[in-house]
């Protein structure tokens, strides 16, 4: 494949893991968080970690867009299939994630919901268009990678009269995701998470651009490098972090220069602010409630919100208490280290939501690296 | 007296007509259906006996009495026809392919359709056609058979089951349970042809592939295996869930590891992209017309010969080796350089998100 390809060459990797074991210096420990599950994946799938000197180490951040969904969010939508007799539209890794009574939409649906996987937003108006008696609801999930195609499929149904069209919106930020983890007392104060650097979300990146993250170099004197989601994309974006430690820089530097400018996509910015607005807070899985961390749909376009259009209300429900996805997420551990983890917390059967996606810590690790903890 | 006028019967009509009750429920629309379109293509002497059972001969292989093996697949394709196939050739391949790859010779083939209410006889007609040539080419006639009809909205337009049975010589073990450390893994060509030449014709996720299922019979290409007298341990055809699956299977049975070599593995371009854009992984993806073999690392190489000069292992390749691991993992050293494992798959395969 071309373009993908290139930068999945084990040549080059070898090479660049030379140049990263050459870098570092003796005796110094980095650790570095990838904040996207785009990056755990890559990680994961390639073993990548096998290249890197036992020195570096990465620790995986909350951004995985199903992880972060807390239960109740999930609660709303099987709500919305069984009781309000919707169509319930999803992406698909969102089935599995375990909601409250031992529910997901997954078995939401073997109970009657009529809940159906889609791909794209387009897929949910065509949805809409072609059942006009009944009510079509979007689960709107994820981080600012699919809060644009949410908001221009909110503004073509307007367009289009789609009255049986909403969405039930739970689009996250990350700038909020990435400063509640800085402020956290295990960053901050007691310095039990070592953060050296981020590398920096992709996706997400394409459309907020670079600057965005200016903040946290400053702020926090903490480098950032924004890095493609291809596992050669992820190696040289450690080599950057590692040479910013050892000069004692802490600035933003942009890996992944051929898809993020430094103002980003300004069109879907423009698009997004049109139909969203700051949520004054909203519960993360692992992070708990966060201030201003995520979005509602504007006034304007009330009709769309399936909040408002089916009188939802939010829960807070509690994660199983035995389970550690919330310190997972913050980086405080690893998956290993939970109690659950592949006993009887296993990809099959998710108890907590690190489990469900292969983004997921968890789930990354269990599926493609737990030979590590045998041998 | 005047001679009984023979009441005329019209014809089904196979260009507009549909599958309606009466086609099951025991009368004379099910007599006609199974004589115009079922006796009419999968005709046989032994289905043409017409008795509720067919009388076969006992089987023998190479002039001695054999062990029998059998074995059943049912087939619930959505779409029911795909580029490449349909679920007529499928659900032949299917069942042939599994007693085929107990190294047996597949003999005679059952069929049982559920078809719903109100499905086009044209398209039944297709399938069933599709289904006479597959077992003619495979040499694997269908010798008894069964309809049922289901109310509309009870089916999901044809369900197919078939049940095969073969003769297997004595002496020949195949099996999961008997892959050793050291042994040699053989694919007989590219994976996940099939799996994503159903999805690109997925009512939600149509796009153009230019790909065709591999669905295919593999019992010639056994034989030919087989006559090499290579010491063969195991063959499986990865269909659902793919190669991981079956090869976690033999991993557990046998109670061994696997070593496998992504750098190795074929897929094809069109399929390796198809999978990067929906965000799935090859290696888990469905084949219809592929196998797996494991055998001993001094017979690889000639096996491997022998495949590859067959026209459905053209592309074979040695993909890796069985080793010693307690805990029956398989793994892979990735083509970047790395090690991951190929595990279980976990429900679906479900896309990701970003």
């Amino acid at each position: 494949m071309k373009y993908i390809d290139e930068f999945r060459d084990g040549e080059l990797a070898k090479n660049l893991a030379a140049s990263i074991g050459a870098t570092v210096e003796p005796g110094r420990n980095y650790s570095f968080m990838e904040f996207c599950g785009g990056h755990t994946h890559a990680i994961s799938r390639y073993g990548l970690s096998d290249l890197l000197p036992p020195t570096v180490r990465m620790v995986h951040g909350p951004g995985c867009p199903v992880c972060v969904l807390p239960i109740g969010r999930v609660d709303m939508a099987i709500d919305l299939a069984l009781n309000h007799g919707v169509i319930l539209c999803t992406y698909g890794d969102t089935l599995r994630v375990p909601a409250s009574d031992g529910l997901s939409l997954m078995k939401a649906k073997a109970r009657g919901g009529d809940i159906r996987m889609v791909y794209s937003t387009l897929d949910a108006l065509q949805i809409a268009r072609d059942n006009p008696a009944r009510e079509v609801v979007f689960f709107a999930i994820g981080f600012e990678t699919t809060t644009p195609p949410t908001a221009v499929a909110i503004q073509q149904a307007e367009a289009e009269g789609l009255a049986n069209f909403s969405a039930l919106c739970c689009h996250v930020l990350t700038p909020s995701a990435i400063s509640n983890i800085l402020e956290s007392p295990e960053v901050r104060q007691w310095g039990t998470v070592p953060l050296d650097g981020f590398i920096g979300p992709a996706h997400v990146s394409t459309v907020i651009g670079s600057r965005p993250y200016e903040f946290f170099a400053e702020e926090y004197r903490k480098p950032v490098v924004i890095a493609g989601f291809e596992p050669l994309d992820v190696m040289q974006a450690i080599l950057m972090l590692v040479r910013q430690v050892n000069e004692g820089r802490a600035e933003v530097e942009n890996e992944f220069s051929r898809a993020v400018s430094r103002d980003g996509n300004l069109k879907a910015q423009d698009c997004v602010a049109e139909v969203f607005e700051l949520r004054r807070e909203f519960e993360w899985r692992g992070l708990s409630v966060v201030p201003y961390s995520a979005l509602k749909i504007r006034q304007k376009y009330a009709a769309f919100d399936a909040e408002r259009r089916f009188d939802l209300e939010y829960r807070s429900v509690p994660d199983h208490n035995a389970c550690d996805c919330g310190a997972i997420l913050r980086g405080v551990k690893k998956p290993q280290d939970c109690k659950l983890f592949g006993t009887v917390c296993t990809p099959e059967n998710p108890i907590g939501s690190c489990m469900v996606s292969s983004e997921g810590a968890c789930a990354a690790h269990y599926s493609y690296g737990r030979y590590k903890d045998m041998h | 007296m005047a001679e009984m006028k023979r009441a005329y019967v019209r014809p089904l009509d196979l260009k507009q007509g549909r599958v309606d009750l009466t086609h099951g429920s025991g009368g004379r629309s099910m007599v006609q259906l199974i004589s115009e379109l079922f006796a009419k293509h999968l005709g046989n002497e032994y289905l043409g006996q017409g008795n509720d059972g067919a009388v076969l001969p006992a089987p023998t292989i190479h002039g001695h009495a054999g062990r029998l093996v059998m074995s059943t697949d049912c087939h619930v394709v959505s779409p029911l026809f795909f580029p490449g196939g349909d679920i007529g050739c499928l659900s032949v391949h299917g069942t042939v392919n599994d007693v085929a790859v107990m190294g047996a010779t597949p003999l005679y083939l059952a069929a049982g359709f559920i078809l719903e209410e109100g499905f086009p006889l044209s398209d039944l007609a297709r399938i069933v056609e599709s289904m006479a040539r597959a077992a003619r080419e495979a040499g694997v006639p269908v010798v008894t058979g069964d309809t049922k009809v289901v109310e509309r909205g009870k089916g999901d337009g044809v369900f197919i089951t078939t049940t095969g049975v073969g003769v297997l010589p004595d002496g020949l073990e195949l099996g999961g349970s008997r892959a050793r450390p050291g042994d040699a893994i053989i694919i007989s060509g590219s994976l996940g042809d099939h799996g994503v030449a159903i999805m690109s014709k997925r009512e939600n996720l149509s796009f153009d592939a230019p790909i065709e299922s591999d669905t295919a019979a593999l019992n010639g290409l056994i034989a030919a295996m087989l006559a090499t007298g290579a010491d063969l341990r195991c063959l499986r055809d990865p269909t659902r869930g793919g190669l991981a699956a079956t090869l976690n299977e033999i991993a557990g049975q046998s109670g061994v590891g696997m070593m496998l070599h992504e750098k190795a593995i074929p897929v094809k371009p069109v399929v390796a992209a198809a999978c990067e854009f929906l965000g799935l992984d090859p290696l888990y993806v469905a084949n219809e017309g592929k196998l797996i073999a494991i055998c001993a690392s001094a017979d690889a190489e000639r096996v491997l010969a022998v495949m590859r000069a067959h026209p459905l292992g053209r592309e074979a390749a040695l993909i890796g080796e069985v080793i010693a691991d307690d805990h029956h993992f398989v793994q892979l050293t990735t083509a970047f350089g790395g090690r991951r494992i190929v595990d279980w798959l976990a429900g679906d395969q479900l896309p990701r998100i970003c």
